[in-house]
């Protein structure tokens, strides 16, 4: 553990810009990733442990759009549409048949399509990694900010979810479809009893939390290289971001995904070599402190 | 006497005719057999990984094995015997990875192993060989002491793979040049954090310090393996300030971090040694390959520059619609060795082969000098193309490579292998 140089960070300007910024970048993919499982989650009451291989696709989908369009805005926008499109039809096939099953079940059907969805990506775009590269118009010298280095993507990322977050929350405390969604997530057999379509409901909300996971592929396209299996890794990251935020809370899971990108960021300079242990320390302690999760509520 | 003349040319006569019968009989029933064992296929048992992430490790190893054994079948195979591959999946994961060896063997009635697991696999894929003595050829593990450590070895488990120490001699003296020419003083390194990371970068650092004394490591960084953000560890580095940045990331994590840390401007006025950058995976998946960057090669078709490299690279991109890479030529080489021996030794008795296949030289395209050695030392493969160099953004992507040289490389090699205690 090296306490001298994150002293030494946290009292220099320059150091703390650049470290703040790198735990925004890392909190923003994970918020997309973690909110959409927490929504699926908060409105259905299953877990999604395909929500990686969600991602996964989000990005091989928004590659290809970007080689037949070269536009990074289409790109994305295929990306988030595709895998929304894609998870209404796992929904409506696969997922509808289990929703009142065994959690094992529930799993089962996820990893057989974690499964299935690995092999798809390599029948159509091959089992080598691929990159998308940066697009000509992010491909800018980084900005520097009182001595700090924030790339320009990375503020265009942030900006992206930082949108998001504000759109969801708008959505579902401002208007008439995100207190159907709370009422479903409340309560679905009033829901159904009072003439709403529950069943649409369920189906809209796992495309819409698919479509998030989808978007935050695509958003990673340009920096992060694609291969078969790389949904599984930011799946680990979106559950520990989920049980601190809380199941089911979307304004918990940003607080979540900020709070990991921070242990991330200030982590490799204090203690470089135990970054992960941290993360499952603080997930530790909030399922003994507050079981719910920093946001979210007592029982569901 | 007459009878007994005629008793005799009687029981004669009973013996001819049993004696055909039994001929005509094995040649309705027996000979078939025989002809049946003639032809009946040698099995070459190869575990690999084929799905995951790491799965162009194996696809490139199956490429390049199936075009070895095709060759050998179409000129005969073996008197008539052809070899066939028998290829499992081990998904990546060592346990599966020596079961599926041990399942080969005692189950599909595999000969003998070809084993294109990564160093995770391929320890375990050892003892399995050492376990029931069956040969084994590891193709893509460059872990210096799989076949360096003594406690290691097994008289029938040979590599035929580059070795980390290899590479590291050649890196820290072209290194160690460049260094001294541009005025490179402060280092620092982002390795992946395992077994291969660690050792690598050791022995790189050693080998630079050894013929630049002027060099300092400043720090290191250890990003996991298959990390997907490197914004934390590339900060780090910023932090540092290093003129010079070593790396033995590779594939998919080399690619991300180089897109990254362009976009940090990281690679902006400083030099970047990455041993695993010179390989068409990451060439290709890279689409601006930043400037001064320098890398080991890991497979490229102008190394060594002869026509034979460049033909087999042509057969195999022509095959397979995809380019060579490093684990590609491994098992090209491990598979030639195996058949040469079988040719040789006319059969697959494990003692004769691993007889014959210690200090045996084949002709290769992979060869400095068209030729590579099986070292009978530590059985494993000596006087392949090492070079390194700058890279450029298209081919030939290292225009001016600087060739290792096998005399350097031995001698540092023994003092590195006295050091560590495995020979005296």
């Amino acid at each position: 553990m090296d306490t001298e140089a994150l002293l030494e960070c946290v009292t220099s300007l320059s150091c703390l810009v650049t470290q703040t910024s790198t735990g925004l970048i890392v909190g923003s993919l994970l918020f997309l990733v973690a909110t959409g499982l927490t929504l699926i989650f908060g409105v259905l009451g299953i877990v999604n442990f395909a929500h990686g291989s969600l991602y996964m696709l989000g990005a091989y989908i928004a590659l290809s759009a970007f080689r037949l369009t070269d536009s990074f805005i289409i790109a994305t926008a295929v990306g988030a549409v595709g895998v929304g499109l894609f998870s209404l039809f796992f929904e409506r096939f696969f997922m509808r048949r289990v929703y009142g099953a065994d959690v094992l079940m529930q799993l089962l059907v996820c990893y057989a399509f974690i499964l299935i969805l690995d092999d798809a990506v390599k029948i159509i775009w091959g089992s080598e990694f691929q990159s998308m590269g940066m697009p000509a118009y992010f491909q800018e010298p980084p900005v520097f900010l009182a001595g700090g280095v924030i790339p320009v993507f990375y503020i265009y990322l942030i900006g992206i979810s930082a949108t998001m977050a504000i759109g969801l929350w708008l959505l579902l405390n401002k208007t008439k479809i995100g207190k159907i969604v709370r009422a479903a997530a409340v309560n679905p057999s009033m829901t159904s009893a009072l003439g709403l379509n529950t069943s649409l409901i369920f189906a809209g909300v796992f495309a819409f939390g698919g479509a998030l996971a989808g978007l935050a592929g695509a958003l990673a396209a340009p920096v992060r290289s694609m291969s078969p299996g790389m949904g599984f890794s930011i799946l680990i990251e979106s559950f520990i971001v989920t049980v601190i935020g809380g199941m089911g809370s979307v304004s918990g899971a940003l607080v979540g995904a900020l709070l990991i990108g921070l242990i991330r960021s200030f982590g490799s300079i204090g203690f470089p070599f135990f970054i992960e242990g941290v993360m499952f320390v603080a997930m530790a302690a909030i399922l003994v402190l507050k079981p719910s999760g920093i946001m979210g509520k007592e029982g569901r | 006497m007459q009878k007994r003349s005629q008793a005799i040319a009687s029981k004669q006569r009973r013996q001819i005719i049993t004696g055909s019968a039994t001929a005509v009989g094995l040649a309705t029933i027996g000979m078939p057999s025989i002809s049946f064992a003639q032809n009946k296929p040698i099995k070459i048992g190869m575990p690999t990984i084929l799905s995951g992430r790491v799965a162009m490790l194996g696809e490139a190893s199956r490429n390049a094995a199936t075009m070895g054994v095709e060759a050998f079948n179409a000129a005969g195979g073996l008197n008539g015997r052809p070899v066939e591959l028998i290829i499992r999946d081990s998904k990546g994961r060592p346990d599966e990875a020596s079961r599926i060896a041990r399942e080969l063997v005692n189950s599909d009635g595999c000969e003998m192993i070809l084993d294109a697991e990564a160093s995770s696999g391929a320890f375990g894929v050892h003892e399995v060989a050492r376990d029931l003595g069956v040969l084994v050829m590891h193709t893509c593990s460059e872990t210096s002491s799989l076949s360096a450590d003594p406690k290691m070895r097994i008289p029938n488990g040979f590599r035929a793979a580059r070795q980390g120490i290899h590479d590291a001699i050649v890196g820290g003296d072209y290194s160690g040049k460049v260094a001294k020419e541009k005025g490179l003083k402060r280092w620092m390194s982002i390795s992946p954090d395992y077994s291969y990371g660690k050792d690598t970068t050791e022995e790189f650092f050693e080998y630079l310090k050894y013929f630049n004394k002027d060099v300092e490591v400043i720090n290191s960084v250890w990003p996991k393996l298959f990390q997907a953000d490197y914004s934390e560890p590339i900060t780090r580095l910023l932090q540092g300030k290093p003129q010079a940045i070593y790396s033995c990331l590779w594939g998919g994590d080399l690619t991300s971090f180089i897109d990254q840390a362009s976009i940090y401007g990281l690679m902006k006025d400083r030099q970047f040694f990455g041993v695993n950058m010179a390989d068409y995976s990451v060439l290709t998946a890279i689409k601006a390959v930043p400037p001064n960057v320098h890398s080991g090669n890991r497979y490229l078709k102008s190394i060594p520059k002869t026509p034979q490299n460049a033909a087999w690279c042509d057969a195999y991109m022509a095959k397979f619609k995809t380019m060579p890479l490093n684990w590609s030529w491994q098992n090209a080489v491990g598979i030639e060795f195996m058949l040469t021996a079988i040719k040789k030794t006319n059969g697959t008795d494990t003692k004769k082969m691993s007889e014959a296949l210690r200090g045996m030289t084949i002709k290769s395209p992979f060869g400095t000098n068209g030729e590579i050695t099986m070292r009978a030392l530590d059985n494993t493969i000596i006087d392949y193309a090492i070079a390194w160099g700058d890279i450029k953004p298209q081919e030939p992507y290292m225009p001016n490579p600087y060739i290792g040289n096998w005399k350097t490389i031995l001698e540092l090699e023994k003092q590195w292998m006295i050091k560590k205690g495995f020979i005296s």
